[in-house]
C-alpha cells in the first residue's frame, strides 16, 4: 500500500509525458485571479508586453500608447499579456462503486479515474497551475510535491457506496474537474454544480465506466448487489431489464449533460475499456476551452 | 417387440416417453437458481420490476440435455436389447425343449455353448414360453419352467466326462410323454447309436433344430507302450486338411509341480481321422507322466491317463558270488536279467549304493551275510514297502543265517544244509511244482510239467510256516515263502536263481512269477476276467474339461465292468486303484474311432455362432447417469457457482501431486553400472531417506571437485526389490522404527558384502550408548545386522587405510564428531610392515563401516549446492563438515580403490628391488 501514491504518480507522469504543457484557459477574470509567472498568451492584465493595437471604439483616451502612436499616424493602444494562475480543483470519486472491473484485464473505474485526473494535474502543474483537491484535505498549490500529496490522497479509498460530490472548499472562479461514474443519487451532484455555479466555478464532469455497465449482458435470473452490499435488486430475468436499464443509463447521461451544459461545464464519458489518453486528450481540450461542448 | 435390430423386454414402458413435452414445459417453469451478481448499475434498476413473472427460460441445451437424460432412462429400464434372438419367424407360446449332449465332446465349445443356451433361454424368457432342458449325459425327467428359473442354474452347468451312453438316449427318449414343444438340440457332432431313434422322438413332437459346431473335434487314444517307446494315436470326428497337433506329456517334475516333462507333434494327414506318433523318453522320466493331452484341446477325450502299466518298476539285482566271472550261464543273476530287463530297469551295485536310490525291488541271490549298517538299512526299506526277493544257494544253504531264530530279512527259519533230491548221489526224483493254492499270489498260472527242482533250502516247520508258504513242491515243502515286513515284504525262493539247483528259471513260470510278485510290470491290459471279483476305488476322475477331480468320494467299481463297461456317471473315467496296481479309464478305449453325426436332411442344423445378442439397458442406464451428471456441472456454471477454472486446475493438480521417494527401479541397471553411483538404504523414514539422498548428493559433488571419482546421482535402494550389485557403497540411516528386511534381502545383502560392497551403518545418535542396546537406534541396529555376515569388528585403528586414501584422517566426524568408527578387526598376525607408519592391515576392503556420527547430515547439500543441516557453531563447525566431508571420500576412495592404497607401503621396497 505505500508503494501505491508512487505507482500511480509515476504512471500519471507517464501518461501526462505524451502531452504539450496544458494551459487552463482562464475566461474569468475575477478578484480571485492570482497572477503568475507564464503569461496567457493574449492581452489582458500583466507586467509584460504582448502587442499594441490600433485604438478602437470605446477605448478610453488614457489607454493611448503616446509614445508609440507619436512614431506614426494612428494612435495604438498598448496591451499587456495576461498573467494568472489558475486553480484547478479535483474531485476523483473513491467511493465503493467505482471499485467495479467486469473483467479482469480491465482496471477498476475508481484506478481508471485517478489516473486520469492526477494526469490531468500533471499537466497542469506542470503549465504552472494550481491544482487542489475541492474540500480542505489538499487546497491548491504548485509544485512538484503537490503532486506527490495528490497523488496520496487520491488513493484513498471511500467507505461509502456511492460517492458525493465535495463542493466545498471551491475558490470562486477556479476550474473544477468531477470524476465519477455518477451511477449513485444525482441530487447531489446537482447541488454542487449549482454551488460551482454560484461561486463562477467552470469545469469538467467525467464519467467513468465499465463496459458491462454501458451493456449490462445478464441473462437469467439473478441478483443484484452494489459493491458496498448496501443496494440489492432482484430479477428473475435479467435480459428484460436490460433495455430499461439501458434507457435509464441514457437518461442518467442526458441529465447529467443537461445539468453541466446549464452551468457551462463539460460532461463527458468515458469507459474503462477505453484507453485513458482518450479521456485525457478529452480533458485537456476541455479544460483548455477548445471546441468542448 | 422389435424395432430394427433392437427389441424390448418390456415395450410398454415406451409409453411413458409421450410425457416428454409435459416434462419439458415443466422443467421450463423451474426457475434456474438466480446467479449474485455485484454490479454497481443496481442503482439503476431500483424499482424496476419484472415485465414477466415467468422465470427466464432454462437454456435449451440445458433442456436438451435433462429430456436426453430422462429419455435414456426411459428407454433403460424398456429394457433394449440388441440382435434379440427370434429364430421362430412368428413367436410361438410352445413350450421348448432343449436338448443338450452334455458330453465330453461338448466340452470342448462349453463356452460358446453356454452362451448360445443363455440367448436361446432369454428370447424364451422374452416370448414368455416354458423351458425344459435335457442332459442327455445325465438325463432327468423334463420339467418345464420358466426360462429365468434355468438361466439361474445355468452357470452350475458342466458337461460330462462322458458320452451319452445308447442307454441314457433310450431313457430320455422315453421320458418325453405326450406333449408338443419345439425342441433345440446342442449336439456335440458325435454320431452314436440311439441318435436316430431320439431324432425321430422329438419330430414326432414338433419342430426340431440341431445346432453343432463345425470345429474339427481331435481327441487322444490310450498310450500303448511298444519297444520302450510310447506309441501315441490321436483321432479327429471328421477327415479334412493336414492338420499338426502337438501332444503333451505332464507330470510332476522333482519338485512336485505338474509340468509339461514332453512333447511330440503330430500330423493329420489330409482325409486322414488318425495321427501317430511315437516319443521315446527316459526310464525315469516315463514313470513320471500322468497324463499326456493334445495342447489347446480342453475337453475330457484330449487327455489319456497313464497307469501302472506305463510305469517301469526298478529292480536292483544283488549276488553274493562275483567272482564267477565269464560263466555267464551260471551266473546267480542272468535269468533274473532275463527275465526283468523287457519290464523293468535293473540296477546293479553295491548295496550301500543302491539303497539310497530307493528301488521297488531288490534281489538278492544267495546272499547270505549282510554287514549290520547295509542290513538296518536294507530293512529299514523294506518297512517302508520295499519288496525284498532273495534266493538261496550254497552259500545261504552253508550259512548260520535264520538259523535258530528267524532273521528280520529272512520268512522262515532255515535248517541247515538244505537237500539234494534226484541227483546222482541221492533217492528219489526230481520233484515237480504242487498247483498254486486260492490265496497263493501265484493262482491260476499253469504249471510246466517239464520244470523240476533237485535241490532247495529247507524251512524248518514253524507255526507261522503254513501262512507264509505261496508256493509248494510236490512233496509239499515250501519252494516260495513270503512274510510281511512293515509296509514292504520278503519273499524267498528256496531255490537258486540259475538253473543249478532247478529248471524253474528256464521255464516261462518264473517270468509269471515275478509279474505276479509285481516285480515286473505287466505291459498289457489286464482282461476284464483276470479282474473279476475285485473291486477298484477311483482314485481321480476327469471332468468333461480334461481335468482331474478327487475321486474318492465315488463308490468303487467291480474289476469286471471296469475294462470294458461304457462310461457313465457309475464309471468315469480317471484312475481307478486296485488290490496292486492301478489302471486308468480313458474317454477313449484303444480300438476306438470318432464318427461325424450325420442329421437327415429334414432336420435344420445352424452353427453355434449367431449375432450376439446385447442388453442395451446398462449402457443406457450409465449414459443417463453421465448426461445428469453434466447436468449438475452446467447447472452449477450457469448459476455462477462451479469453482472458477483456476483454482479447480489447481485442485486437481494438488491432488495430482503426491510426494515420493525417488526410487532405484527408475533408473537402468545399464546407466548404473556405467557410472559410480552411491546408494542409500530406503527406511520407510521419509524425511530420514530424504535427508540420506541430500547428503549422498553432497557427498558426490565434494568428489566430483575434489578428486576423479564422479558420481552419478545417487539412488535410494529397497532391499527387497532392487538389485544391489550396482552399488560400491550402501549409506545405511538407522532407524529406530525400520523394518526388518525379508530373508530374501539378507541373503542380498550378504551376497552383495562378500563380493566386495560395502555398508556404512549410520546409528545417527553420537553413539551415545557406544552400541550397546540401550540407545534406540544401537539395539535396531544390533537387530538388523544380526543376520549379516559381518567379520569381527575394531574401531578404526590409527593406521588403517581408511585413514589415508585421499586425506589424511585422524577422525571421523559427522554432525557428531569425535565417536570411534569401527571397521573389519585387522588380523592378529597383522605386522608392522618395515619402516612404514603403518601395519599391512586387511588385504581387502571392510565390508562394514558402523559409527554415529550422522554423516548425511554433514553432506547433505540441497539442489543449490548450499549445505542443508547446521554442524557445530561457526569456522569451527565448518571446519567439522569439511573433515566429514573429506572422510567421505576417503569411505569412497577406500571402496574403488581397494587394498591398492594398502600396498603403497610396498612401494619403497619394490623400487628398491627393482634396483638391484
Amino acid at each position: 500500500m505505500t508503494d501505491a501514491p508512487v505507482i500511480l504518480r509515476s504512471r500519471a507522469e507517464a501518461e501526462a509525458a505524451r502531452f504539450p504543457p496544458l494551459l487552463a484557459r482562464a475566461e474569468q477574470l475575477a478578484g480571485s485571479v492570482l497572477l503568475g509567472e507564464h503569461g496567457r498568451r493574449r492581452s489582458g492584465m500583466g507586467d509584460d508586453f504582448w502587442q499594441y493595437r490600433p485604438v478602437q471604439e470605446g477605448d478610453q483616451r488614457r489607454m493611448i500608447d503616446w509614445r508609440r502612436s507619436a512614431r506614426s499616424d494612428a494612435e495604438f493602444v498598448r496591451e499587456r499579456e495576461w498573467q494568472i494562475a489558475q486553480s484547478v480543483l479535483l474531485w476523483v470519486d473513491g467511493a465503493a462503486s467505482m471499485r467495479f472491473s467486469s473483467n479482469k484485464a480491465l482496471p477498476e473505474k475508481a484506478d481508471r479515474a485517478r489516473l486520469i485526473a492526477l494526469a490531468a494535474a500533471v499537466l497542469l502543474i506542470r503549465g504552472g497551475e494550481r491544482v487542489g483537491l475541492t474540500g480542505s484535505a489538499v487546497p491548491p498549490r504548485r509544485g512538484q510535491a503537490q503532486i506527490m500529496r495528490l497523488a496520496t490522497v487520491l488513493t484513498q479509498d471511500d467507505a461509502q457506496d456511492y460517492g458525493v460530490p465535495e463542493a466545498r472548499g471551491m475558490l470562486p472562479h477556479s476550474r473544477a474537474v468531477f470524476v465519477s461514474d455518477f451511477l449513485g443519487d444525482v441530487a447531489p451532484v446537482r447541488a454542487a454544480l449549482a454551488k460551482a455555479a454560484d461561486r463562477g466555478v467552470r469545469g469538467v464532469l467525467l464519467q467513468i465506466l465499465d463496459p458491462d455497465e454501458e451493456a449490462f449482458p445478464f441473462r437469467g435470473r439473478a441478483i443484484f448487489q452494489s459493491i458496498g452490499g448496501t443496494l440489492a435488486h432482484e430479477t428473475l430475468k435479467a435480459n428484460d431489464l436490460r433495455d430499461r436499464y439501458l434507457q435509464r443509463l441514457a437518461d442518467r447521461k442526458a441529465e447529467l449533460a443537461t445539468l453541466a451544459s446549464a452551468v457551462g461545464w463539460h460532461f463527458h464519458t468515458h469507459h474503462t475499456s477505453n484507453s485513458a489518453q482518450s479521456a485525457l486528450l478529452w480533458l485537456y481540450r476541455a479544460l483548455s476551452g477548445g471546441g468542448v461542448r | 417387440m422389435t424395432l430394427g435390430p433392437i427389441g424390448f423386454a418390456a415395450p410398454w414402458l415406451l409409453v411413458t416417453l409421450a410425457l416428454l413435452p409435459i416434462l419439458w414445459v415443466l422443467l421450463r417453469a423451474v426457475p434456474p437458481a438466480p446467479v449474485r451478481r455485484r454490479f454497481p448499475g443496481v442503482a439503476l434498476l431500483l424499482g424496476l420490476r419484472d415485465e414477466d413473472s415467468v422465470t427466464d427460460r432454462t437454456p435449451w441445451w440445458l433442456l436438451l440435455l435433462r429430456m436426453l437424460a430422462v429419455s435414456a432412462v426411459i428407454v433403460g429400464m424398456a429394457g433394449p436389447v440388441l440382435n434379440p434372438r427370434n429364430d421362430g419367424a412368428e413367436a410361438t407360446r410352445d413350450p421348448l425343449l432343449i436338448a443338450l449332449d452334455g458330453s465330453w465332446a461338448s466340452a470342448r465349445d462349453w463356452p460358446v455353448k453356454r452362451t448360445l443356451l443363455d440367448g436361446i433361454l432369454a428370447e424364451a424368457g422374452r416370448d414368455g414360453r416354458t423351458v425344459a432342458l435335457l442332459t442327455l449325459a445325465a438325463p432327468e425327467p423334463l420339467q418345464f419352467q420358466t426360462a429365468e428359473t434355468w438361466r439361474s442354474r445355468l452357470a452350475g452347468m458342466q458337461p460330462a466326462a462322458w458320452a451319452p451312453s445308447d442307454q441314457m438316449m433310450e431313457t430320455a427318449g422315453a421320458q418325453l410323454g405326450d406333449a408338443t414343444f419345439e425342441t433345440r438340440w446342442l449336439s456335440d457332432g458325435l454320431e452314436r447309436a440311439g441318435r436316430d431313434r431320439l431324432l425321430d422322438a422329438f419330430q414326432a413332437r414338433g419342430d426340431v433344430t440341431i445346432y453343432e459346431s463345425s470345429a474339427p473335434l481331435l481327441a487322444l487314444a490310450p498310450v500303448q507302450m511298444s519297444d520302450g517307446a510310447l506309441e501315441l494315436t490321436a483321432q479327429r470326428a471328421r477327415p479334412g486338411n493336414t492338420r499338426d497337433i502337438t501332444v503333451q506329456a505332464l507330470g510332476p517334475d522333482p519338485a512336485g509341480v505338474m509340468r509339461v516333462l514332453a512333447t511330440l507333434g503330430m500330423t493329420f494327414q489330409p482325409g486322414q481321422t488318425e495321427a501317430t506318433g511315437a516319443l521315446t523318453l527316459p526310464a525315469e522320466l516315463r514313470a513320471r507322466v500322468t497324463r499326456f493331452q493334445i495342447a489347446g484341446q480342453d475337453h475330457a477325450g484330449a487327455v489319456s491317463l497313464t497307469d501302472d502299466s506305463l510305469k517301469r518298476r526298478e529292480v536292483a539285482l544283488i549276488a553274493g558270488r562275483e567272482d564267477r566271472e565269464g560263466l555267464e550261464l551260471l551266473s546267480p543273476l542272468h535269468y533274473l536279467e532275463r527275465a526283468l530287463a523287457p519290464s523293468a530297469d535293473l540296477l546293479n551295485g553295491a548295496l550301500a549304493d543302491i539303497l539310497p536310490a530307493s528301488p521297488n525291488v531288490i534281489v538278492l541271490a544267495d546272499v547270505a551275510t549282510l554287514s549290520l549298517a547295509e542290513k538296518s538299512a536294507l530293512l529299514k526299506w523294506t518297512q517302508n514297502g520295499g519288496l525284498l526277493v532273495r534266493f538261496a544257494g550254497p552259500r545261504l544253504a552253508a550259512s548260520d543265517v535264520s538259523r535258530t531264530t528267524e532273521d528280520a530279512l529272512m520268512p522262515v527259519r532255515l535248517r541247515a544244509g538244505g537237500r539234494t533230491v534226484g541227483g546222482a548221489m541221492s533217492w528219489g526224483a526230481p520233484k515237480s511244482l504242487a498247483p498254486f493254492s486260492e490265496n497263493s499270489p501265484f493262482f491260476g498260472l499253469p504249471l510246466p510239467p517239464d520244470v523240476t527242482i533237485s535241490a532247495q533250502v529247507m524251512a524248518q516247520p514253524d507255526p507261522t510256516l503254513a501262512d507264509r508258504v505261496i508256493a509248494h513242491l510236490s512233496d509239499g515243502t515250501p519252494l516260495v515263502t513270503r512274510k510281511p515286513v512293515g509296509q514292504g515284504q520278503v519273499v524267498l525262493f528256496h531255490v537258486t536263481a540259475n538253473a543249478e539247483w532247478s529248471s524253474l528259471p528256464l521255464s516261462g513260470l518264473f517270468v509269471q512269477m515275478l509279474e505276479r510278485l509285481a516285480i515286473s510290470a505287466a505291459a498289457d491290459l489286464p482282461q476284464a476276467d483276470d479282474l473279476a471279483g475285485t473291486t477298484w476305488q477311483p482314485v481321480q476322475v476327469l471332468d468333461g474339461f480334461g481335468t482331474l477331480q478327487d475321486g474318492g468320494t465315488l463308490p468303487g467299481v467291480a474289476g469286471e465292468t471296469l475294462i470294458d463297461a461304457p462310461l457313465g456317471p457309475r464309471l468315469q473315467p480317471g484312475l481307478y486303484a486296485g488290490p496292486d496296481r492301478r489302471l486308468a479309464r480313458n474317454v477313449l478305449g484303444v480300438g476306438d474311432a470318432l464318427s461325424p453325426a450325420v442329421w437327415p436332411s429334414d432336420v435344420t442344423v445352424t452353427g453355434l455362432t449367431r449375432a450376439m445378442e446385447t442388453p442395451l439397458a446398462g449402457w443406457l442406464l450409465a449414459a443417463a447417469l453421465l448426461l445428469l451428471g453434466a447436468d449438475v456441472i452446467a447447472a452449477l456454471a450457469l448459476s455462477g457457482r462451479l469453482l472458477p477454472t483456476r483454482a479447480a486446475v489447481g485442485l486437481i493438480a494438488l491432488l495430482l501431486v503426491t510426494p515420493h521417494v525417488s526410487e532405484a527401479q527408475a533408473t537402468t541397471a545399464e546407466t548404473l553400472s556405467a557410472e559410480v553411483t552411491l546408494a542409500h538404504v530406503i527406511t520407510g523414514d521419509a524425511q530420514l531417506d530424504e535427508m540420506a539422498q541430500a547428503g549422498l548428493r553432497g557427498l558426490g559433488e565434494t568428489l566430483f571437485y575434489r578428486t576423479t571419482v564422479e558420481p552419478a546421482p545417487p539412488v535410494a535402494v529397497n532391499l527387497e526389490t532392487d538389485e544391489l550389485a550396482f552399488y560400491p557403497l550402501l549409506y545405511w540411516p538407522i532407524h529406530a522404527d525400520q523394518p526388518t528386511p525379508s530373508a530374501n534381502a539378507y541373503a542380498k545383502l550378504n551376497q552383495y558384502l562378500r563380493t566386495g560392497g560395502m555398508i556404512l551403518f549410520d546409528t545417527r545418535d553420537a553413539d551415545i550408548a557406544a552400541y550397546s542396546a540401550s540407545s534406540p537406534n544401537g539395539a535396531r541396529l544390533q537387530q538388523l545386522a544380526s543376520p549379516l555376515d559381518i567379520p569381527p569388528l575394531e574401531p578404526v585403528p590409527s593406521d588403517h587405510v581408511l585413514t589415508r586414501t585421499f586425506y589424511l584422517l585422524q577422525d571421523f566426524p559427522g554432525r557428531y564428531a569425535g565417536r570411534p568408527v569401527w571397521v573389519e578387526a585387522a588380523p592378529p598376525d597383522a605386522e608392522r610392515a618395515e619402516g612404514m607408519p603403518f601395519r599391512n592391515l586387511n588385504d581387502g576392503v571392510t565390508p562394514v563401516v558402523v559409527g554415529g556420527n550422522d554423516w548425511a547430515a554433514a553432506w547433505a547439500v540441497d539442489t543449490r549446492g548450499i549445505p542443508m543441516y547446521p554442524v557445530g557453531r561457526g569456522y569451527a563447525g565448518e571446519r567439522q563438515r569439511e573433515m566429514a566431508n573429506r572422510f567421505g571420500v576417503n569411505l569412497v576412495m577406500h571402496v574403488l580403490t581397494g587394498n591398492y592404497k594398502s600396498d603403497q607401503v610396498h612401494v619403497p621396497a619394490l623400487l628398491d628391488r627393482l634396483g638391484q
